[in-house]
């Protein structure tokens, strides 16, 4: 877009460069061309000119330009890409690296975990060793100092202080030293004892209030959530139904609340899991409260998105008009261009502006050349394909119209001259049984020779016995004969049979057919050339058929 | 608040009667007993040799001097001054005498740990215990009186012995899975045993009075673990202060840590108080002060005015490095007390000298951070009410609650280093102890309400 309405940016000169570069290697982007165009009004003319205006703008090109504009920020964005997955690689193998050195200060570490265990371990081992021997000094000492009793009293008291509760000693005997040992274990019992029953009454006097606590919490939130009982009372939901049963429960079970003193196990459950689901349900509650605050935002969000739509849409209006007149002011300025360029260009410069608009419509001529000049020679290829064919058949045809003469000036030799002597039947029959090929071919042309000859009074008993059977003794001399002298005479007749006989050869060959209507009409090109090599190949591959 | 004169003292001595009524201190060898609001002389008695340790029966009948030199203890009688009573150890020498809780026995631990000779007052008779161990506090009482527990060292494993103090029956004897126990200490309603390892190694161990272990608690290994250890007076809580300078608190339910206490170098959190000690300049000294000039005008370290400012968060707090290498690092928590409600814990962190750290346990968050100008010595709370007085060896002593801080000057004739401080058991006085006199301190009812902080104290 930028593009478009910069016309009188000054440096623009790289970015002129750069179109250059773009439309020499791609094919006259309509965009640059474009570009150029406008920069032209600034930038004077120069050899590059031609290379500008080549193109006009166009709605058409329009398009294609923006699809140019987003290649670009394609390519800009590609870029940004690599360059972020470059880095993205550098931090990880970064990452690597810093593992791998946690890993060696853990391993130290332990290490040195390790050396200080087995350190501790000797140490204490010395220690001991330390202590037995200041033990046994000990004892040496505690005995001397035993042993060496001073003849004082160790204790000098002015008189015995009476106890401190103001009993009098006890005696001791045997069995008061048990009584004694029992009497303390008692004592010992009854503290530990005490200890523990005044630790557990606070405790119990804690849970009460904590009880109590929850117990309200409890009503509370039933009492909080009690008035959606009114609204989905239709419902059968779970949380209302639960709200529901709660109340009556603790409607018809207040006297129950005495019990819930009691700290056993099942009530305490009962107590947090109603708790649990009360709160559950508050939460619940809460939490659609919250959606329900939220979704009123995003209502709100989605008015504006509608309201920005609307400014979008008049956004969009605007930057139509806009480009309208863009392409109209651009328009104009080709126009204007184009009469300062007539007006004051010369002849060459014409000629050139005329070579340049023309360009491209030769450029579109060349390529049709060049199509028609494929087409051209396919067909040629195909021409001589079929002038080849059509050569190979002639050829063959000729080949065949010989050897029918031939038959026929045998056969009609045979016919005239019937009782000729066997040599040269034998002889013939021979040149017969070698050209086996031209059985059919001559079996065929056989009775087509009947009718328009009148010479030649070929008897159908003798076609028939010919067609029925092949070489039978003084028939096929006949036969052989009567070919013989037919060739003679009839070679060009033959070709002037008519096409539309039927045919009775059992054979029933459609390929012969044709083929003979096809020789019957040596004007059509094409068709007869492919159908005479179809047939050719037919013909030969019944040739090949006959025994 | 009261100042009252100065009286000479040695070593330290100074001790309020259990009942109140009485104030025991000593000159060299001489035992000078006063009355508490007076501050008369009633007794006075003269031992034998230099005393390093005194200490009252717990019915303030009868007080014991120890001289540890000549291994002698004295008793004295406050009802009969002319009772007199001597036990001598002898050769076995003497390191440490305590009363037992009925007041009647005393317990004398000989020379290398040899033994402990129970010396009754009521009979003849004297029992040995054998085998006591030789750590840091290895004799615990119950707050009741009734039972004595008492480490043992046999065969290169530690042990507890819990006697009956009645008749010094033994009631349970069993071992603990300790390296190098360190020290015992009973909760206050008396039914559990706290006890602790050496610091090579982090391990707490609590016991019912029946000798059975309810719990074991280790918080890391291989660093030096426990350094101080104290009990909530509700027996709720067991305050541990280890090395790595942190408190972990454990609950008397699960006897597991609730919460642990850090103490770093910056206080970042700008709920909690940071009160500083800041020096103010006595020029400037408004005419509030009740010091006469000159006296002002004297040796400016200690003294001149100081008062506390409030510093708002970040603060950063002077720490100590310390020496790499050397044993018993100054590093960790090496002091902790519990306010008599319940309601505050109050740590000292070796390596920030002169901070002292209040918690609230309520909350359990760091509720006020007090710094002075010199390391703490010491700190002590009214056994009453939730205010900690500290000391840092300078002639202040300071007072804090939850109203607010003060600190205070110690009047006097050249420099009154206050080097240790214990309260009257009602909390209405406290002694300050420097090094050859002691003072006392009376804190008046109105101080308790309304301590405003920043305020110099007021002498009249």
């Amino acid at each position: 877009m930028g593009e478009w309405m910069t016309v009188t940016d000054p440096d623009l000169s790289s970015e002129s460069k750069n179109i250059c570069q773009y439309t020499s290697e791609t094919k006259m982007s309509p965009s640059s061309l474009y570009s150029q165009q406008v920069l032209c009004s600034s930038i004077p003319l120069s050899k590059n000119v031609h290379s500008f205006f080549s193109a006009f703008c166009t709605e058409e090109n329009i398009e294609q330009s923006i699809s140019y504009l987003d290649q670009e920020q394609l390519e800009t964005s590609r870029r940004e890409m690599i360059g972020l997955q470059e880095r993205d690689r550098q931090l990880q193998c970064k990452n690597r690296n810093l593992h791998q050195l946690l890993k060696n200060e853990k391993d130290e570490v332990q290490k040195l975990q390790n050396i200080i265990a087995s350190r501790a371990t000797q140490y204490n081992h010395d220690m001991k060793r330390k202590e037995r021997e200041y033990n046994k000094l000990k004892e040496r000492l505690h005995q001397l100092v035993m042993n060496k009793k001073d003849k004082k009293i160790a204790m000098e008291v002015l008189n015995y202080v009476g106890r401190a509760d103001g009993k009098r000693g006890s005696w001791r005997t045997g069995k008061t030293e048990a009584s004694f040992f029992l009497r303390n274990e008692d004592e010992m019992y009854k503290i530990l004892l005490n200890d523990y029953e005044y630790r557990q009454k606070q405790i119990l006097m804690e849970n009460a209030e904590l009880k109590k606590v929850l117990q309200q919490m409890k009503k509370e939130m039933i009492s909080l959530l009690s008035p959606q009982k009114q609204k989905p009372r239709e419902r059968a939901d779970d949380s209302t139904g639960t709200v529901l049963s709660d109340a009556e429960e603790d409607a018809g079970e207040l006297s129950r609340e005495s019990l819930w003193d009691l700290s056993c196990e099942t009530v305490r459950e009962q107590l947090t899991n109603s708790i649990r689901k009360q709160w559950r349900i508050l939460k619940s509650h809460v939490e659609k409260l919250d959606n329900q605050v939220s979704k009123v935002h995003l209502e709100g969000f989605n008015d504006e998105d509608v309201i920005s739509r609307q400014d979008h849409e008049q956004e969009t209006e605007k930057l139509e008009l806009e480009i309208q007149q863009c392409k109209e002011m651009i328009k104009t300025q080709q126009q204007l261009l184009q009469q300062q360029l007539a007006t004051a260009c010369d002849d060459d410069t014409t000629s050139l502006l005329r070579d340049c608009y023309l360009l491209e419509e030769k450029e579109r001529l060349k390529e049709e050349w060049s199509l028609f000049k494929e087409q051209k020679k396919n067909f040629e290829k195909e021409r001589r394909s079929f002038t080849d064919a059509a050569i190979r058949l002639g050829l063959e045809r000729k080949a065949f119209e010989e050897e029918r003469a031939s038959w026929l000036k045998q056969q009609f030799l045979n016919m005239t001259t019937f009782d000729h002597q066997n040599s040269e039947n034998m002889k013939l029959f021979s040149a017969f049984s070698g050209s086996s090929d031209r059985d059919s071919l001559t079996v065929h042309s056989r009775p087509r020779q009947k009718k328009p000859h009148g010479v030649s009074n070929g008897s159908p008993v003798c076609t028939s016995k010919l067609t029925k059977s092949l070489p039978a003794s003084p028939s096929t001399s006949d036969f052989c004969q009567t070919r013989s002298c037919a060739s003679e005479h009839s070679s060009i007749n033959v070709l002037n049979i008519t096409p539309e006989e039927p045919k009775p050869n059992p054979v029933g060959r459609e390929g012969t057919n044709q083929k003979w209507s096809m020789a019957s009409r040596p004007g059509s090109q094409e068709g007869c050339y492919s159908g005479c090599s179809s047939t050719y190949r037919n013909s030969h591959v019944e040739k090949d058929d006959l025994p | 608040m009261n100042f009252s004169e100065v009286f000479k003292l040695s070593s330290l001595l100074c001790k309020f009667s259990p009942d109140g009524k009485y104030l025991a201190s000593c000159v060299q060898y001489r035992l000078v007993i006063r009355d508490v609001n007076t501050l008369q002389i009633l007794q006075l008695y003269t031992c034998l040799d230099q005393i390093q340790h005194i200490e009252w029966s717990a019915d303030s009948l009868f007080i014991l001097c120890a001289m540890y030199k000549r291994g002698l203890v004295q008793v004295w009688s406050l009802e009969q001054p002319e009772w007199h009573c001597r036990i001598d150890e002898g050769s076995a020498g003497l390191v440490a005498s305590c009363w037992s809780p009925d007041g009647r026995h005393i317990l004398n631990t000989t020379e290398f740990h040899l033994r402990i000779t129970v010396w009754s007052l009521c009979t003849k008779s004297v029992s040995y215990i054998k085998y006591p161990k030789a750590c840091q506090q290895g004799i615990a009482f119950t707050r009741d009186g009734r039972y004595m527990a008492l480490a043992e060292r046999r065969d290169c494993k530690d042990h507890v012995s819990i006697f009956v103090c009645s008749d010094w029956q033994l009631l349970r004897h069993f071992d603990t899975e300790t390296q190098d126990l360190a020290g015992i200490e009973w909760a206050p309603n008396g039914c559990v045993l706290a006890v602790w390892d050496t610091c090579l190694e982090y391990k707490v161990l609590l016991y019912s009075l029946d000798g059975r272990l309810l719990s074991a608690y280790c918080a890391y290994e291989w660093s030096l673990g426990v350094k101080s250890v104290a009990w909530s007076p509700s027996s709720q809580f067991l305050a541990v202060g280890s090395y790595d300078g942190k408190v972990r608190i454990l609950n008397h339910v699960t006897w597991k840590m609730i919460t642990e206490f850090g103490h770093p170098a910056t206080v970042n959190n700008p709920k909690t108080v940071v009160y500083k000690e800041a020096e103010k300049n006595p020029q400037l000294a408004l005419g509030r002060l009740a010091f006469p000039a000159p006296r002002a005008a004297a040796s400016p370290a200690s003294n001149t005015e100081s008062k506390y400012e409030i510093a708002s968060a970040p603060v950063s707090l002077q720490t100590l490095k310390p020496i790499a290498d050397r044993a018993n690092p100054k590093i960790g928590v090496g002091a902790l007390a519990f306010s008599p409600d319940n309601y505050f814990l109050a740590t000292r962190s070796d390596s920030v000298p002169n901070a002292v750290w209040i918690w609230d346990i309520q909350k359990l968050r760091l509720f006020v951070v007090l710094e002075q100008l010199s390391p703490v010595r010491s700190f002590q709370w009214d056994p009453q009410q939730p205010r900690l007085a500290i000391c840092t060896g300078g002639s202040k002593v300071y007072l804090w609650s939850p109203a607010g801080c003060l600190s205070v000057q110690v009047p006097g004739e050249g420099d009154f280093q206050v080097l240790s401080l214990c309260w009257h058991f009602s909390g209405d006085s406290m002694a300050l102890l420097s090094k050859d006199h002691f003072c006392l301190c009376f804190l008046e009812t109105e101080e308790r309400v309304g301590t405003a902080f920043g305020r110099p104290g007021d002498h009249t």
